[in-house]
């Protein structure tokens, strides 16, 4: 995505004509100690992965700039979770180079050699990295309160009692302030997926990562993930986004990269690449999705 | 079974009562089995060798009931030592590092594979193998010093011996608790930023240990009666107290009876707590376990 430069701008533009009153102060930079100025948050040359001799990333190309919504759209299988979870290390980097937050994932450079990271050093990455999952992965035996809460109290040392008063403005942000008490078995899906952004936002990350966040809802309860989703953007918050929801990558996303065997087959902006796909398989995906079809 | 006693309403819209079913053979099966267990019972409470005033004489006799206290004494702390420790073995068992999980395989190897009447045997001769135990800083003077034979009583060595061997038996218990939590538990802990040891203390345990819990009611209902071996070692319970008793009078059936009516009694108990302990726990154990599964998919349509 080389005209990532143009990114930033054309979105501060976008936000004005079409939300009077949102932010449009530019995003402080939050890109972590090891970044360049102007170095990328996300920036991939040649991901490769693969395990038991099946190649899963067959060299993936990808940038994502400060304050961008990069959306990620594929058939299943064809790489784009494995990719996301690469972002934060959750799978290893096997080929090429993939530098987040102004690190190589996974590898330290030390007296001319990269050094593999210690699972302390993997812990102290991610927590500038929220994710959330296609299945919420709430932990099942805390109230929703305790799960925003969890990261800051266990993770970056927070006083309980200061955590959960910043948990609850999450679930506020997120419209459960009334739920805070529930255990997750007790929200509905839509509800528990709002509770992970929460948690994954409690954490003030750099960078929020989305696994197909609205593939195991009931449909009627896609739309406020997403808007808590479309929320955030306008905030100026840092996405990828990996989903099967074409309008809302088409609505909300800077960019969007089409994934297939493991590569990047096709980006652009969204609109451009929706409307009028280069590539013969782009075109067959997208038909197949827009007749409701599940993607294969 | 539930059976229809409504009358059915007939034609001409009178209504016709509906007719219990004869099962001939039910009743049949059940005067069997009823007249075979009546046989042996009458067999047993009818023997003239059998003098029942001794067994009501010695059921509250107070060398009975010292056992009995000892017996739930050892009970309660050779399963705790087994938990905690079985805990820590399973979390060593799961390790990375194969020397540690090597080493954890091999005392479930041991301990399960040598008979716990050897065990017990085994701690309490530990006077032969080390005549003192002795605890201090290497290379001083400082430490503390104990005669082996009075440290291992028939006590100390029942609570090792059951309590390191159930460790052996809880250790694989735990170990499917923790597999069994979801993979998502883990995933979303090590992308929050936690190390994988605070993500098995504060996400993955406390999870499993609810999913255990239930099955630790069986562990100590066992042990009940595990414990009874103890008499090779003259641990002073239940069973030891009640031997030393018939080798004087040579009441053993009365003793025996006695022995087994406590026995029976205290196994109730436990049954008892181990009903409301599953109650409490069983159901969040089942959620847990299926979390992220079908389950969780269809629990949110119940609740919402």
């Amino acid at each position: 995505m080389n005209a990532r430069e143009a990114g930033p701008e054309r979105r501060q533009d976008r936000r004005q004509d079409t939300r009077p009153g949102t932010r449009t102060d530019p995003r402080p930079d939050t890109r972590g100690p090891g970044a360049a100025p102007g170095e990328p948050v996300v920036l991939a040359r040649d991901v490769r992965m693969g395990y038991g001799g099946v190649q899963v990333l067959n060299g993936v190309d990808f940038t994502v700039a400060p304050g961008e919504v990069s959306c990620v759209i594929g058939p299943s299988g064809s790489g784009k979770s494995t990719f996301l979870r690469c972002l934060n290390g959750l799978e290893p980097v096997l080929g090429g180079s993939l530098r987040v937050l102004g690190e190589e994932v996974g590898h330290t450079l030390r007296d001319g050699r990269y050094h593999p990271w210690t699972p302390k050093h993997f812990a102290a990455f991610r927590r500038n990295i929220g994710m959330v999952f296609q299945r919420f992965n709430l932990f099942a035996h805390q109230s929703a309160l305790d799960n925003v809460a969890c990261g800051p109290v266990h993770v970056l040392g927070l006083a309980p009692a200061k955590a959960r008063e910043q948990a609850m403005e999450q679930l506020e942000r997120v419209g459960l302030a009334a739920h805070a008490h529930k255990r997750p078995h007790q929200l509905s899906g839509g509800q528990q997926q709002r509770v992970a952004i929460a948690r994954a936002l409690a954490m003030n990350p750099a960078l929020m990562l989305f696994d197909e966040p609205t593939s195991a809802l009931d449909p009627e309860l896609v739309d406020e993930v997403l808007e808590v989703m479309r929320g955030l953007a306008a905030d100026g918050m840092t996405m990828v986004v990996v989903t099967h929801e074409i309008g809302f990558a088409g609505e909300v996303g800077d960019w969007l990269a089409f994934f297939a065997d493991g590569v990047v087959v096709e980006h652009g902006r969204p609109a451009e690449l929706l409307a009028d796909p280069r590539h013969e398989r782009t075109r067959a995906f997208l038909s197949s999705v827009r007749a409701g079809k599940t993607p294969a | 079974m539930t059976v229809r006693t409504e009358p059915i309403p007939g034609a001409t819209g009178t209504s016709v009562p509906v007719a219990r079913a004869a099962r001939w053979g039910r009743w049949l099966a059940g005067a069997i089995a009823l007249l075979v267990a009546g046989w042996l019972a009458y067999l047993v409470v009818d023997n003239p060798n059998l003098h029942w005033d001794q067994v009501a004489g010695y059921l509250f006799d107070p060398r009975i009931l010292d056992g009995v206290w000892v017996t739930i004494e050892i009970s309660v702390l050779a399963t705790a030592l087994g938990l905690v420790l079985g805990v820590a073995i399973a979390v060593l068992r799961l390790s990375q590092n194969p020397v540690l999980s090597g080493l954890a395989t091999l005392y479930i190897w041991f301990f399960r594979g040598t008979p716990v009447l050897v065990q017990l045997i085994f701690w309490y001769n530990l006077a032969f193998l080390f005549p003192e135990l002795v605890l201090k800083i290497p290379f001083t003077a400082i430490g503390l010093k104990w005669d082996t034979n009075q440290v291992m009583t028939g006590f100390t060595s029942a609570m090792l011996g059951l309590g390191l061997n159930l460790a052996a038996y809880f250790a694989e218990t735990v170990r499917a608790g923790i597999q069994a939590v979801d993979r998502g538990q883990t995933e979303a802990a090590y992308a929050l930023g936690m190390t994988p040891a605070k993500r098995m203390r504060v996400i993955v345990l406390p999870q499993a240990l609810r999913i255990i819990i239930p099955p630790t009611g069986n562990e100590f209902i066992s042990m009940l009666k595990t414990t009874s071996l103890v008499y090779v070692v003259a641990g002073h319970d239940l069973m030891t107290n009640a031997s030393q008793i018939y080798k004087t009078n040579n009441l053993i059936m009365e003793l025996l009876i006695v022995a087994s009516l406590w026995y029976m009694l205290m196994t109730a108990v436990a049954t008892f707590l181990q009903g409301r302990l599953e109650r409490r726990f069983g159901s969040e154990a089942v959620r847990l376990v299926r979390s992220g599964g079908l389950s969780a998919r269809l629990l949110p349509k119940a609740a919402a």
